[in-house]
């Protein structure tokens, strides 16, 4: 099990790993209150939308767009059905909160969307659950089945005539279907490939109805928010960047794990609860925000504060909150191409610029690891990334070049070095020893 | 084709969907049936067309594109490795290289005993444990140093 | 309406419009290559990007909605970068060897590489090879490392033909166009796909290395082989016809024809081309010059006319012949003295002849089809009968339409029905009028008289209220309706439904001149189709028709023709049976090698020349028939132009022909009773329609040219304690075949369906009569 740390925890806060996840904990901790007032006091569905746009809350999946604002967007008086879905499918490489949440936590995501479900006037909803975490899918079926039997969701909710469906649906295997209109497609039954904006899902979702997607740590604040009050969580961060936020951090700290703290802690404070960097060595460069934010060079992230618009002034994004954390011992072209690969597996295929040019940085990329880079290669990437960013339906094209972009700027001179010297410059038993890994075969 | 349990677990997964809307449960409908069939065999792909009504091609779609279904057989253990970089950091790479040596197979081989097949995956969402495996699309375990990988090896009959 | 700017050019532009629409408007180019105007919009390609004023970043045009005041630059620097860029992504993957690409010169890729692509490739890695399919006898998937992945094909399966026969699977480079596990493509509408495909990925498998586009002489032509009358543009290389495509005409075929159009001029260039007139003598056939062949059958006429009076001749035509040849063989047979004339060979119901008020039709344009909000299609094998009908109904059922379909068999129209009612043929009156009853009941009106006793269901009821709701409606009677012993009851029928609820009502026609042979007053005033065999004539002239294949009743044909004294078989083709029982074969122009009209089932005149040279000593029917008038000294035979006998017939300088009318006067409604025992269900399948088809080699291997079957439902099939795989010996009148049985649950049941137009059910009887079966 990761390891569990919080400074203000909300979320997190009161759990005990994945012993207390069943609707008699979390009712035990105060849970189901929030959406058992709303519909026994008929709480408006402005005032709860009101409420969540007080707390600034930013969406947790990654593009950190504003909570409330986007709730209202949902046409209300729609007639006919409207869903609600919330993003399980967490496979940003560096990111795993939402698994978390969901192990130790999941009736507060099936609070969470039944309150948004409220708001928005919906009456159906869907949890896209990442394929590959089988054994948290299984449970959150379970948690919903209590739920059910507990009369928190299904047909009259709690007597007031309010009906909310909720149903969970697992991915198997594709990146992509974290795009929010490509986990539409993937409930669908088609291939998970992005759909052309506008329409936004607001207006043509689901099955092409008004739908709004939330990520689950975004669902999961919502019982926390109206209980605390949305000024009391704003509070607990900082202006613009409300309440705290989970960061998963991976790589080369000592206790890995998510890290639940308020937004605005500074970058040294959260290496810190991380019990520093493993082995002592040296910190060389953290992807602050999941594997397609740009990575920063140890002096500018040591530099930063953890919230939305200081990693976006220092050129990256804080995306999903996952830290990715290397030192010395990172061959930083070896890394580039394992991300470069991840890009193009994971491409859906369907635009020109991704399909092709995923496959191409890939390919040169592959080639300068391999010892067979040629002196024109990081111009051509560039070149070939240029042609990639903003020219595709979905941000997977961006998200693919944001890395190679990165990696080049700060650490050119490895690149050069490769191609130079047609090798790495790290050795290989120091990349062993750096992974922990404990037995290097013969 | 199926067994009365997995035709069960298709009408409970077409139940989540609206009436019109049967096509939605092909995911969960191909991952049963592959549970069942230990892969999913093109036979298996028409026969949950057919049950959702869809054409085959629009199933052969969704079977090719989501990385999780096996196309072909694998073995009694599909052991999937995670190696992408917050797992590499951590040993993800050197796992797989553990792994391959105490197996003899390489990355999409399957054990001439039938017993393991080996493949590399992409995030499993679960950085903080690496490295990380999954076995047979549905346990996933964590923090897979030696002595763990050894067990693990140990444990599959 | 919004106002747009694009690269300076100001339009206004409806609401909902894309910059694409508005830049089509304006007249202004942008690249694309997944967009196209009848599908659904993908944006995947992203040629289209274009520069729209404060979007940071380049938008596809194809998808991007126009908002009031946009400005668009299509040549800006950071389009024309965007456009390049991708240019070189299509390109790195795309194998760089045009000149033996068979796209090569009509390539999409191709031309826009000139403008877009780089002079030289930054590409060093190595190139993605995808491998070639094999997905019938029509479509090449040979070159799919080609494939640019715009899922044109894919949308025209989901979208147009209603079928997905071909998807994109895997994913990202890896993704590659493909049915699953290598299976044929069998839409009657695939062949469209080769036309969408941008590049040399799907190309025509027949036509592939065959010729160069710029080797091409391309002319217009129309199609005979139904009765929308398609479009087509024919190329030609050397007086041979290379390959045909659809010409656009939005309000007849759209941008698209069917298979059997587009690949059957393999016939035209098939050693069974009949090349010279013959002429049997002795019992042996001779070839004989033109004028010794015309003075044979002139003399031959004219003697048994003078012995045995007109009456003793007979005349039967296709209704795929052209409104000049119909109209000339029917002056000829005039002159003679003859009205034993007809072309509706399928037909075997005649009680409505002389009660319309005039030329059967569709009874509303084509193109309205396609905006129906409800319709009612009685007695059709639609997809097969009238593929580009079928389309256009199911675009109409894709906004929302309620489409009903009331016939024989069960087959799946591909097209998301209100209601389907499948009845066996001497049911499908009855159950016509269980509509007209419900519509009846549902107005309040009284219910005609003759319907007092039939049941009326749900089904019933639900197309009823369907054509009674507001909005555009329409009623069709089909192949199966017009060719049905019940056909002018039915007609009769249709048209008190219609009356009832307001909907038009119309016929879809089986020719692709049938209302041309109506407009032009080629009807019998003597025998009709089925009397001139039923009563054998003397002599018999046949033009375009193949009896054995295309009559309702092959043998009662086959025994008048070979009773009689003299036969005179006008084909381009020559014809097994017909060299037993002619005496003289006139090589008569197929519709390419001459100028002609066909009328199309909206009554719309459609004239052509022709686009090849005639083959070896063929001419053009309406000058042979001229030349014969002039022979028989008839009067009136002195045109100098097939554009004089067309005026002659349908009037001068018209678009559409006159007299189009369903009405029908004087014919009680009375149900006929319903057949005891196994009754046959005959369908003519696509391919065996007409003599071109048939020759065909391309379309003789699909699927919907398999050899006939005998099928039957699963719970007829154990009643008469048969099993499927058996060879079965069907009876019928004194013909018998033996044929495969086959279960088939689109069978309704007490019936067995075995198709018509085949030389394997030829030696059978009527479409329409009793039938038996046993095991052989």
């Amino acid at each position: 099990m990761a390891m569990l740390g919080a400074i203000n925890g909300v979320l997190m806060a009161g759990l005990d790993g994945d012993k207390g996840w069943r609707l008699k904990d979390y009712v035990g901790r105060g849970g189901y209150v929030q959406l058992r007032r709303i519909l026994e006091n008929k709480v408006t569905q402005e005032a709860v939308i009101d409420e969540v746009k007080k707390s600034a809350l930013r969406g947790r999946g990654g593009a950190g767009f504003p909570t409330g604002l986007k709730w209202s967007f949902m046409p209300r008086a729609f007639p006919g059905d409207k869903y609600v879905v919330c993003n399980t499918d967490e496979g940003e490489p560096g990111t795993f909160k939402d698994r978390d949440i969901m192990r130790d936590n999941p009736h507060a995501v099936i609070e969470g969307m039944a309150i948004a479900a409220y708001a928005m006037g919906a009456s159906r909803g869907y949890n896209y659950i990442h394929g590959e975490i089988w054994e948290i899918y299984q449970r959150f079926e379970e948690a919903l089945a209590e739920a059910r039997a507990a009369g928190f969701i299904g047909q009259n909710i709690l007597g007031s005539g309010f009906n909310f469906e909720l149903f969970a649906h697992h991915g198997y295997g594709a990146y992509i279907c974290g795009e929010e209109t490509a986990l539409l497609e993937s409930i669908e039954g088609k291939k998970g490939q992005p759909r052309f904006k506008p329409p936004f899902p607001a207006s043509f979702g689901l099955y092409g109805k008004p739908t709004t997607i939330n990520n689950t740590e975004t669902f999961a604040a919502i019982p926390f928010i109206l209980n605390m009050g949305g000024e009391e969580y704003l509070s607990l961060g900082k202006p613009n960047n409300g309440g705290t936020k989970l960061f998963s951090v991976s790589g080369h700290v000592n206790r890995p794990g998510n890290y639940e703290v308020p937004l605005g802690t500074p970058f040294a404070t959260l290496l810190e609860m991380c019990g520093g960097m493993r082995g002592g060595r040296q910190l060389k460069a953290v992807i602050p925000g999941g594997s397609s934010a740009p990575v920063l060079p140890a002096d500018v992230i040591m530099d930063c504060t953890l919230d939305y618009d200081s990693i976006s002034k220092a050129g990256s994004m804080l995306g999903s909150g996952a830290v990715i954390v290397m030192d010395e011992t990172v061959c930083m072209v070896k890394a580039l191409e394992r991300l470069s690969f991840f890009y193009h597996e994971e491409s859906c295929g369907q635009c020109t610029p991704c399909r092709e040019g995923t496959a191409w940085m890939y390919k040169v990329v592959h080639r300068i690891e391999n010892g067979r880079g040629k002196p024109e290669d990081l111009d051509l990437l560039n070149s070939v990334l240029g042609n990639i960013a903003g020219r595709t339906i979905c941000a997977l094209g961006d998200a693919a070049a944001f890395p190679v972009q990165s990696f080049i700027r700060h650490f050119r001179s490895e690149f050069e070095y490769h191609i130079e010297h047609q090798r790495c410059q790290v050795p290989r038993e120091v990349q062993w020893a750096g992974s922990g890994f404990h037995r290097i075969p013969a | 084709m199926f067994s009365a349990q997995t035709l069960e677990k298709f009408a409970r997964e077409v139940g989540k969907y609206p009436a019109d809307q049967k096509q939605s449960a092909i995911m969960a409908c191909l991952a049963h049936a592959q549970a069942e069939k230990g892969w999913l065999p093109a036979e298996a792909i028409e026969a949950v067309a057919a049950y959702l009504g869809m054409a085959p091609i629009a199933a052969w779609e969704v079977a090719t594109f989501y990385n999780m279904y096996d196309l072909q057989p694998v073995g009694k253990y599909k052991i999937t490795v995670c190696t992408n970089l917050p797992c590499a950091l951590s040993g993800g790479y050197h796992a797989g290289e553990y792994l391959q040596q105490k197996l003899g197979i390489g990355y999409g081989e399957t054990t001439a005993d039938g017993k393991f097949t080996l493949k590399e995956g992409e995030c499993m969402g679960a950085c903080g444990d690496a490295p990380v495996f999954i076995v047979n699309n549905r346990s996933m375990c964590s923090h897979m140093h030696p002595e763990q990988i050894d067990k693990l090896l140990e444990e599959c009959e | 309406m919004l106002e747009i700017e694009i690269d300076g050019k100001k339009a206004e532009v409806p609401d909902g419009s894309t910059v694409m629409d508005a830049a089509q408007q304006l007249g202004v180019y942008i690249p694309h290559f997944c967009y196209h105007k009848k599908l659904s919009i993908a944006a995947n390609c992203r040629m289209c990007l274009v520069q729209v004023e404060k979007a940071p970043k380049p938008l596809p045009a194809c998808a991007t909605p126009v908002t009031n005041g946009m400005k668009v630059f299509t040549h800006s620097e950071l389009a024309v970068k965007a456009q390049k860029g991708v240019m070189e992504f299509l390109l790195i993957n795309h194998p760089l060897d045009c000149p033996i690409c068979d796209q090569g010169g009509e390539c999409q890729l191709q031309d826009l590489t000139v403008g877009y692509g780089p002079m030289q490739s930054r590409y060093s890695e190595e190139k993605h090879v995808v491998f070639h399919k094999n997905v019938g006898p029509l479509i090449s998937m040979e070159e799919m490392s080609r494939c640019i992945h715009c899922t044109r094909c894919v949308r025209f399966g989901q979208e147009i033909a209603g079928v997905m026969e071909l998807g994109m699977a895997n994913r990202n480079m890896h993704s590659e166009i493909t049915t699953f596990l290598g299976r044929s493509v069998d839409s009657e509408l695939s062949g469209n796909m080769i036309d969408l495909c941008p590049v040399g990925a799907l190309t025509s498998k027949p036509f592939r290395y065959t010729a160069r586009t710029w080797e091409l002489q391309r002319r217009r032509s129309v199609s005979p082989h139904d009765s929308v009358g398609a479009n087509l543009v024919v190329q030609v290389k050397h007086d041979t016809v290379m390959r045909v495509l659809p010409y656009e005409n939005e309000a007849v075929n759209e941008c698209w024809i069917s298979d059997k159009e587009r690949f059957a001029y393999q016939a035209l260039n098939s050693d069974q081309r009949l090349s010279q007139p013959m002429v049997k003598q002795g019992g042996a056939w001779r070839e004989v010059d033109w004028n010794v062949a015309l003075d044979y059958v002139a003399h031959g006429l004219k003697d048994l006319a003078r012995e045995h009076g007109g009456d003793a001749l007979a005349a039967l035509a296709a209704p795929q012949c052209t409104v000049e040849e119909l109209f000339l063989l029917n002056k000829i047979m005039r002159g003679l003295g003859s009205g034993n004339i007809d072309f509706r060979a399928r037909q075997s119901d005649f009680s409505a002849d002389g009660k319309g008020a005039g030329a059967p039709w569709l009874g509303l344009p084509l193109a309205d089809l396609n905006d129906l909000d409800a319709a009612l299609v009685v007695g059709s094998f639609l997809r097969k009968d009238h593929p580009l009908i079928a389309q256009r109904l199911r675009q109409a059922a894709k906004k929302g339409g309620k489409i009903s379909l009331l016939s024989v068999t069960g087959d799946d129209p591909l097209i998301n029905l209100h209601q389907q009612v499948t009845v066996p043929p001497s049911r499908l009156a009855a159950a016509l009028g269980a509509v007209v009853k419900a519509a009846a009941e549902l107005k309040g009106a009284a219910v005609a008289a003759g319907l007092e006793k039939i049941m009326v269901d749900a089904a019933a009821k639900a197309i009823a209220q369907s054509l009674l709701a507001d909005g555009k409606r329409a009623i069709f009677l089909g192949n199966a309706a017009t060719q049905s012993p019940a056909a002018a009851q039915l007609h009769a029928l249709a048209q008190e439904l219609a009356r009832l609820t307001g909907a038009t009502f119309g016929f879809f026609g089986e020719g692709g001149n049938t209302v041309g042979a109506y407009a032009a007053g080629v009807l019998p005033t003597g025998a009709n189709a089925r009397q001139m065999f039923a009563q054998p004539r003397r002599a018999y002239v046949l033009m375009g028709i193949e009896p054995e294949l295309d009559c309702a009743d092959p043998q009662l044909a086959l025994g008048a023709l070979r009773g009689a004294s003299l036969v005179v078989f006008i084909s381009a083709f020559k014809n097994e049976q017909a060299l037993e029982y002619a005496d003289v074969l006139l090589p008569m122009a197929p519709f390419t090698e001459t100028a002609g009209t066909f009328v199309n089932s909206e009554g719309r005149i459609q004239s052509f020349n022709g686009v090849a040279k005639a083959r070896g000593d063929s001419r053009p029917a309406w000058k042979i028939l001229r030349v014969l008038g002039n022979v028989l000294n008839l009067d009136g035979f002195a045109y100098q132009s097939s554009e004089a006998v067309r005026d002659e017939a349908l009037g001068q300088g018209k678009a559409f022909v006159a007299g189009l009318d369903n009405g029908l006067n004087g014919l009680a409604i009375a149900l006929p009773p319903v057949a005891e025992g196994l009754q046959r269900i005959a369908d003519v399948p696509i391919h065996f329609a007409d003599p071109l088809a048939r020759r065909a080699p391309a379309l003789q291997q699909t699927g919907d040219a398999a050899a006939p079957t005998a099928r039957m439902c699963a719970r007829t099939l154990g009643e008469l304690g048969l099993t499927a795989g058996d060879t079965v010996k069907v009876r019928q009148g004194g013909g018998e075949a033996l044929l495969p049985l086959a279960v088939d649950d689109a069978v309704p049941a007490g019936c067995l369906r075995v198709a018509a137009g085949h030389p394997d059910t030829a030696s059978l009887g009527g479409m329409f009569d009793p039938i038996f079966v046993e095991r052989a």
